[in-house]
């Protein structure tokens, strides 16, 4: 935990030596959708193979945070720097490095499964062969062909889940990455996107209990600022429940 | 590259050919539009100037419905954003879908054509039919390019389905000049002539002219 650096609005600069090995740094970053601030004088700094969980209520700028961080959206203030490659400038280096489950599967409903994870397989230089292997795990194959519109969300949630790790990202940004799955999916979907899967993840949670178990790092974000950044072992659940109050 | 827009021409053509939802619509549209215009004009048959301009209004109108649709999918599902999530080149999606709404647009007109002449025309199209497909050919190709690129500037807007038609139609009036002055001695009552080679050649630079600026544009729209 000493590796962690945790940057709060009150305290620049703080990421120091540690930063040289960030997977993720962001100083004062904001971002705006016209008027309305969804994040604004956001920092962080975050660790390889480190776990980030976000916490805060509906709108407090979760998900917009990972789209920054995916290079979706650009940053209106602040730097933003991910596996080494600055934002926006340098977004094209870390595309194909990141993984992002939204809170949409980001697949389309009239394909099957496996035509959608091949589309990805292609768009990514990724061997077809990974498609049927993730199909396998995650309990998918008998399924594969069907259009994704005949799937219950739980089945698609592991589609995308499948999409989001088949390139095998460093980076995997998950927003809520257990809606909709049942427990059976959970234990399924673990290897590849939970701690065991060694990768650096930024996860967004409303489960201050589960989110805070699998954290290194904490933040609260609340109105879009940061009302809580620190490290998990100095966190309570109590002081996560705040947030949302 | 190629590769790329393959699979992505490829999941295009299968996302229509399950949903259905443009080609029908174009085809239909477009031999509705026929019988109005045997209704509106009075008229048994046409020929010449009238015959070309009916057929390449009638054309466009219903390929903007293929443009409004042509992004919608990939906007309302996400599939844009997995796209823009991958490390390939953007104008791959460009390629793609341009080379999709030229499959839409053959395929209207091998319903669109054969209506036309049915119900409308008045002269037998079969001399001229090599002609009228090259000097289609050289219309479709610019109407795809455009169309894609409209429809990727108007698929992020709330007001795409209006913003479309608007931005695409002053664009198409080139396209439905040169290819009515290049149609319409095909479709001559007196046998067909040849078709004015100025007016192919505008077609072609019309094209050559649209398909740069979709190329040196396209990265942008796509962006935030």
């Amino acid at each position: 935990m000493a590796a962690l650096q945790v940057e709060g609005p009150g305290r620049p600069g703080a990421a120091g030596v540690a930063g040289l090995n960030a997977a993720v740094r962001v100083e004062g970053l904001a971002r705006r959708y016209g008027e309305r601030v969804a994040l604004s004088d956001v920092s962080l700094t975050l660790q390889k193979g480190h776990t980030l969980t976000v916490f805060g209520p509906n709108g407090a700028g979760k998900s917009t945070l990972l789209r920054v961080l995916a290079t979706l959206l650009r940053p209106h203030a602040g730097t933003v720097q991910v596996l080494g490659c600055a934002l926006p400038r340098e977004a094209w280096a870390v595309r194909g490095r990141i993984g992002l489950l939204g809170h949409e599967p980001l697949l389309y409903r009239d394909l099957g499964a496996r035509e959608n994870l091949r589309l990805h397989a292609r768009l990514h230089g990724v061997e077809l062969g990974r498609v049927e292997r993730l199909l396998e795990l995650l309990d998918l194959h008998r399924r594969a062909t069907d259009p994704l519109r005949t799937l219950s969300r739980g089945m698609v949630q592991r589609i995308a889940i499948a999409r989001t790790v088949l390139h095998e990202p460093e980076l995997l940004l998950l927003d809520e990455p257990h809606a909709h799955l049942d427990p059976a999916a959970i234990a399924l979907v673990q290897p590849l996107i939970g701690p065991s899967s060694k990768r650096t993840r930024v996860i967004c949670s409303h489960d201050p209990a589960g989110g805070l178990a699998e954290a290194d790092l904490v933040l609260g974000l609340r109105g879009g600022r940061a009302a809580l950044s620190e490290s998990a072992g100095r966190v309570g659940v109590g002081e996560i429940a705040e947030l949302y109050r | 590259m190629r590769l790329t827009v393959a699979a992505l021409l490829r999941k295009e053509l299968l996302v229509e050919l399950r949903s259905l939802q443009s080609v029908p619509g174009m085809a239909l549209f477009s031999v509705s539009t026929f019988v109005v215009f045997h209704f509106a004009l009075n008229r048994n048959s046409i020929d010449g100037d009238l015959a070309a301009g009916v057929l390449w209004v009638t054309l466009l109108f219903a390929a903007m419905l293929g443009v409004n649709r042509l992004f919608v999918a990939d906007a309302e599902e996400g599939g844009l954003e997995g796209f823009l999530l991958a490390p390939v080149d953007r104008s791959a999606m460009l390629l793609a879908k341009s080379l999709a709404l030229l499959c839409f647009l053959v395929a209207l007109e091998l319903v669109a054509v054969p209506a036309f002449a049915l119900l409308l025309l008045a002269p037998s199209i079969g001399q001229a039919l090599p002609q009228l497909l090259g000097v289609l050919a050289l219309g479709d190709v610019g109407v795809a390019l455009i169309g894609t690129l409209v429809a990727a500037l108007a698929v992020r807007t709330r007001a795409r389905d209006l913003l479309g038609p608007l931005l695409a139609l002053p664009l198409f009036v080139p396209i439905v000049i040169g290819g009515a002055r290049a149609t319409s001695p095909l479709l001559a009552l007196g046998g067909a002539g040849e078709p004015p080679a100025r007016w192919l050649a505008t077609l072609a630079l019309y094209d050559l002219l649209f398909g740069l600026i979709a190329f040196a544009l396209f990265d942008f729209l796509l962006e935030d």
